[in-house]
Formats: structure tokens, sequence, C-alpha cells
């Protein structure tokens, strides 16, 4: 239903082939374009200033090859700068020294968390570690119960100890003790020789400060190694508010985008990657624990111009 | 909270400022984007605005913010009939249907609705049609214990609608006011489960009409909101939407496309995790939130 940003740049450059150089008109009508497929994208708009800003300077200085018309120079461009912001410094899952590594997830509610500590559990596990599972959100009705299910999907050990928000249980505010059952899983994995720990946390808000500072309290008492900010690929101009909060909250050295088997472009990638710097480690594809990915930028890059067909098109000219 | 006051304070700053050259136009329309309304949607909000602009003249940013407001508040339409349709009729329980992409709070809203109804004394069965996703069906029982509804569920894996036919047959036979059907999240792009919800729909429908079709969508939801409820409206017919976590900083801007497309009315707000934290969708609020 949208509009690929080639159908609308190959309208801008209708009769330019070959000028050398683009106009500062042919720029600015071109930045227009290239504005509305980033916001159709959910590109955050701060994000999408500032990357306009980038490419109107590249593409104004730039020679214009033989090779290629105008628009598909242009696409190249942004495509290039695309996935210099998206890959960055892509890199591997850090792991400890003195095991056990330490990986604790966080974002908003209903993100992805508890699949994915599910999904890393057994794509580490396929690699030979020996993960466990420690269930401290205490707080959504039977989070517990899933991770316990996801994590004999999984083939692993979770740890357990507070069965949480259950309907056998009295609601009292908030609930159980989410930080001592992750120090006591950490303590676990150490007694059990489990030689990685991933920690499933609650959904909070970026504006709940309670929540935000049980967070940081969890965060204190395991010393994660890695911290992943799990973020839905469907989510739109909230994506900068958010991810601020989170890493102003608790910090995370890492950001994982889930339900990427959908059709959003995910433009939430961009905007996380260029507002926290932190790096995309992994795609989350599917509701099955095997529907996981690391990260490609290239291909991010396409989805969010819309335009698998990108690269073709260009080696093409 | 912060971005809220920004969305009002530039508006109003733009509006205030008398004369409005492009660029203002063009701020204006990026206020709108940054709720969520997407292009289309703030594009055409914006030619309103301006168009009334040029015809009554602003002189006080009073007048400006009420002009403002009066155009949003146009734009989503506070005549439509917003009134949830969960009461027993011609004898049977009301059945209430809701649906959704993954993790957006459809189990949640079940539950909180349950609990308004019970609260008013009705008799409520809920029904776990989602044996899919891991404990789901633990959830719901717990949302059902707590609010005092009878729960009807299967082993992990049955058939979604046989799931739904008992809970609805559950439901007739007790003489339930409301049968509450929650299914398991799905993406609008997979056939197969969309084909799967269809025929929950279907089954039921062969012992009761079903009374409203909630499509949960949460309020961080970019753009694929409008796309998603394109879809399953040509799946399930849609009759409204519930906006869950309003109660963040999102602000769900993409219900105005998805009301202007489709003609499905917003009927219920989330705002928040409790039992409590249910509400009928305002209009007026809702633009008010978006000034901040
Ligand atoms: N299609 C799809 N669904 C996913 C993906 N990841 C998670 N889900 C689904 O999204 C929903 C929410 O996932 P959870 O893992 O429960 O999310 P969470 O962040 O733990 O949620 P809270 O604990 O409530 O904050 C479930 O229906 C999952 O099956 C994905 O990559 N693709
Ligand atoms: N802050 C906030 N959280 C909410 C709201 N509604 C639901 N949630 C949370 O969002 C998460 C997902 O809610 P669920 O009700 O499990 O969502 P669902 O649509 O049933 O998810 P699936 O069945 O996995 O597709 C949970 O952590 C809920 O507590 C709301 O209005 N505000
Ligand atoms: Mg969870
Ligand atoms: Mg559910």
């Amino acid at each position: 239903m949208f509009e690929t940003l080639s159908d609308r740049l190959a309208g801008v450059f209708t009769g330019l082939r070959g000028k050398g150089r683009l106009s500062p008109a042919d720029i600015d009508a071109t930045a227009r374009e290239i504005r509305i497929a980033l916001l159709e994208a959910d590109v955050a708009l701060p994000v999408v200033r500032q990357f306009i800003a980038a490419i109107k300077e590249r593409a104004s200085g730039e020679e214009l090859s033989q090779a290629l018309n105008p628009a598909q120079q242009v696409i190249k461009i942004v495509n290039e700068e695309l996935i210099a912001i998206l890959g960055g410094e892509t890199r591997r899952l850090e792991f400890a020294k003195t095991p056990p590594t330490v990986i604790m997830l966080a974002g908003l509610q209903g993100a992805g968390k508890t699949t994915l500590a599910g999904k890393l559990a057994r794509w580490l596990k396929g690699q030979g570690h020996t993960p466990l599972l420690v269930a401290a959100d205490l707080q959504r009705p039977n989070a517990v119960t899933q991770l316990q299910v996801v994590g004999e999907q999984a083939g692993v050990t979770v740890f357990a100890p507070d069965p949480g928000n259950t309907s056998g249980v009295e609601i009292s505010g908030p609930g159980g003790d989410p930080v001592a059952v992750s120090r006591n899983g950490v303590a676990e994995a150490k007694a059990k020789l489990h030689d990685v720990v991933i920690v499933d946390t609650a959904g909070r808000l970026g504006v709940d400060a309670d929540m935000m500072q049980q967070a940081a309290s969890i965060r204190d008492a395991v010393d994660p190694d890695e911290i992943l900010f799990v973020v839905d690929a469907m989510i739109g101009q909230d994506a900068v508010t958010t991810a601020e909060a989170f890493r102003d909250g608790v910090g995370f050295t890492g950001v994982v985008l889930t339900k990427l088997d959908g059709d959003a472009r995910g433009g939430a990638a961009l905007s996380v990657r260029q507002v926290t710097g932190a790096p995309i480690m992994f795609a989350s594809t599917g509701e099955k624990l095997s529907d996981f990915d690391t990260f490609h930028p290239d291909r991010m890059a396409a989805r969010i111009l819309g335009m698998g067909d990108m690269l073709t098109l260009i080696e093409q000219a | 909270s912060r971005s809220q006051n920004a969305f009002g304070r530039s508006m109003l700053g733009l509006l205030g400022a008398g004369t409005m050259d492009e660029d203002s136009w063009t701020d204006v329309e990026d206020t709108l984007l940054l709720a969520d309304l997407g292009s289309q949607a703030a594009t055409e909000i914006a030619e309103k605005l301006r168009t009334e602009v040029a015809a009554h003249g602003i002189n006080s940013p009073a007048e400006a913010k009420a002009l403002l407001r009066r155009v949003l508040v146009e734009a989503v339409d506070p005549t439509m009939d917003r009134s949830v349709r969960a009461l027993p009729h011609d004898g049977r329980p009301s059945v209430v249907l809701v649906v959704g992409v993954n993790g957006t709070g459809k189990t949640t809203t079940t539950g909180k609705l349950a609990r308004v109804l019970v609260g008013s004394d009705r008799s409520v069965v809920l029904g776990a049609a989602d044996t899919f996703r891991a404990a789901a069906a633990d959830q719901l029982q717990t949302w059902g214990a707590r609010a005092g509804a009878t729960v009807v569920r299967s082993a992990e894996g049955t058939d979604p609608a046989s799931v739904a036919f008992d809970a609805v047959k559950r439901g007739i036979d007790e003489g339930a006011d409301a049968v509450l059907i929650d299914t398991a999240g799905r993406l609008h792009t997979k056939t197969g489960l969309m084909d799967e919800l269809g025929k929950v729909k279907r089954v039921v429908e062969k012992q009761a009409k079903v009374d409203e079709v909630l499509l949960v969508l949460d309020a961080t939801t970019g753009q694929n909101g409008l796309v998603q409820a394109r879809v399953f409206a040509d799946v399930v017919d849609i009759t409204g939407i519930v906006l869950t976590k309003l109660d963040g900083t999102a602000k769900g801007g993409i219900v105005v496309a998805v009301q202007r497309a489709l003609g499905v009315p917003v009927k219920l707000v989330g705002l928040g995790e409790g039992q409590d934290d249910l509400a009928p969708f305002e209009a007026e609020a809702f633009v008010d939130a978006l000034l901040g």
C-alpha cells in the first residue's frame, strides 16, 4: 500500500538522466520524497531530520555516476547511509571472563521479552552453552508459567522460586521480590555451573518511575554483561522517547528487534540505533523459538525503504 | 508528560504567531506526525487548519487553542456510536470476540472487560481460544478468577474454534450475560492464522451471532496499525477498536486514520495493567491528551 522510495524518486527524476550533478532543486525534491518514505516506515521525526540533512550534504557533493540514473544514485546514497547507521559496529554477545555470563532483558509490555528469553536460551544451548532462565517477572499474570513452558520447549532449566502473579496468589501491590529472584538466580547458576544466565523481567513503561527503578535494582543485583533492550518492530514515533527512557533508567548494551516476520517497515531500528548508539544484535522473526536470527543491517535498510529489489537494481546499473 | 506538553506548546506557538509561513505549516504537520497520525492524516488536518485560519483569522492563543482542538476533535468524530454490545439480548448472552496482533493487550482487555461486567452484576464466561501461546489460558484463568468469571479452556494445541464454540455453548446453557472470547495474537500477514480466526468466528456463529469484534491496537503502534486494522476488518469484520497502553508516552494517533479508513470507532482505552484500567474512549479526552 505504500509507494516504494524508488517509485517516488523515479517520479521526481523523470527526464533528469545524466546531468552531472544534482541541482539544489533536485535535491530538495528528493529530500521531500525521502522524508515521506521514512515517515511511512515509522522512522522517528527527529531522526528523519538528521538523516535528511546528512543525505542532502552528501548528494550535493557527489559527482553523478554515468552508470546510474539520478534516482538510482540517490537510492544508493540513502541505502549506504542507512546501512552505516544500522550496522556501525555489529558485534557478538559479550561473554564474561569468569562465568556465568549474565544477560538481562528489558522493554515495554508485550514487546517479546519472554519469547526472546526462550529463543536465546535455545540458541545458546545449540552452541554448547548451559543457560539458566530466571523468572523475574512476578507482575504479569502467569509470566512465570509462560517462562516455564518456554524453558521446557527450549530444553533448559528455569529458575522460578516465586510463582508470581497467578490466580492462586493474593494480589498485593507489585508482589514478590524480582530483585531477590534475580540475585538468587545468578547464585543458583554459579552453584549448578550454568555458564549463562538470562533474566526475564516484567514489561514496563518508560514513564513508570517505580518500575524503572526496579529494573535498575535488578541490574545492580546481577551485574549483567549484556542488557538487551527488546523493541517491537511495529513501534511508531514513541521509539525515541522509550529508548531514551530505558537508556537513562536502566541502560542497555544491545537492541533486539521483534516481530520482524510481519510487514512493518521497522523504522524504529534506525531511530533506536541513531538515538542511543547501541547496536542492534538480534532479530526475532516469529512465535516459535527457532524464529531468531542475528541482525542484518543491509536487509533492514532495504526493508525500511520498502525495496527488497534495491540491491539487484543497483547491481544491474 | 513532557512530550504531550511539547505538542501543545509548539502547535499553539505556531497558531498564535499570526502569520504562518510555509515552514510553520510544515511544523504543524510534523507535530501531528509525532503523535503517529501518519503523513496522510497529518496533511489533511493541517490543510483543514489552514482553511480555518484563513477564513476566521486567529487573534489570541486562546482562539488558536480552541480552533486546533475543534479541528482535531472533528477528525476523531465524537458522533460515532461507541457503545460496547456486551449485554444479553433475545434470551441469550452477548458474544464478544477479541482479536489483534501479538502482545497488544487482548488477554488483559478481556480480563478487564469481564471485571467491568461482573462489577455490574453480570455473569460472564471467558473463552480461552488462544491455545497456542505458552500459558495463555493460565493467564486468562488468573484474570477470570480475579474478576469472578467462569473460564472455558482446553489443552494447548486444541482447535481454537472448538474452544470458542464450547465457551459460547456454556454461556448459553448457564444463562450467562456475556461470553468474551480471547484469541491468540496473530500477525495480519499470516494467512493461515487469519483463516483460523475467520473459522473461529464462523463456528461460534453456528450458535449465536457475534455481537462485537474488538480489535486491540497498542498505542505505541506506528503506521502498521492501519494495515493491521484493514486486514482484520476483512477477515472478521471488526466492530470496535480498543486502544491499549495509553498510560505510556505514545499517543495512539494511528487510530485517527483507522477510524477514517474503516469507519470503525475506538470504543475503549487501556490505561494500565490493573483490573480497573479500562475506560470508554472519549474523543475530547483523547485530543486533550494529544495537546498535553
Ligand atoms: N509474530 C511474532 N510474534 C512474536 C515475536 N516475538 C514474540 N512474539 C509474540 O508476542 C507476544 C508477546 O510476547 P512475550 O514474549 O510474551 O512478550 P513480553 O515482552 O515478555 O511481554 P510482557 O512480559 O507482558 O511485557 C506473544 O504472543 C509472542 O508469541 C516475533 O518475533 N514474531
Ligand atoms: N501499561 C499497560 N500495559 C498493558 C495494557 N494492556 C495490557 N498491558 C500489558 O501488555 C502486556 C501484553 O498484554 P496481553 O494481554 O498479554 O496481550 P495479548 O494481546 O493477549 O498478547 P498475546 O496473546 O501474546 O498476543 C502485558 O504485560 C500486559 O500487562 C495497558 O493498557 N497499559
Ligand atoms: Mg514477558
Ligand atoms: Mg493473549
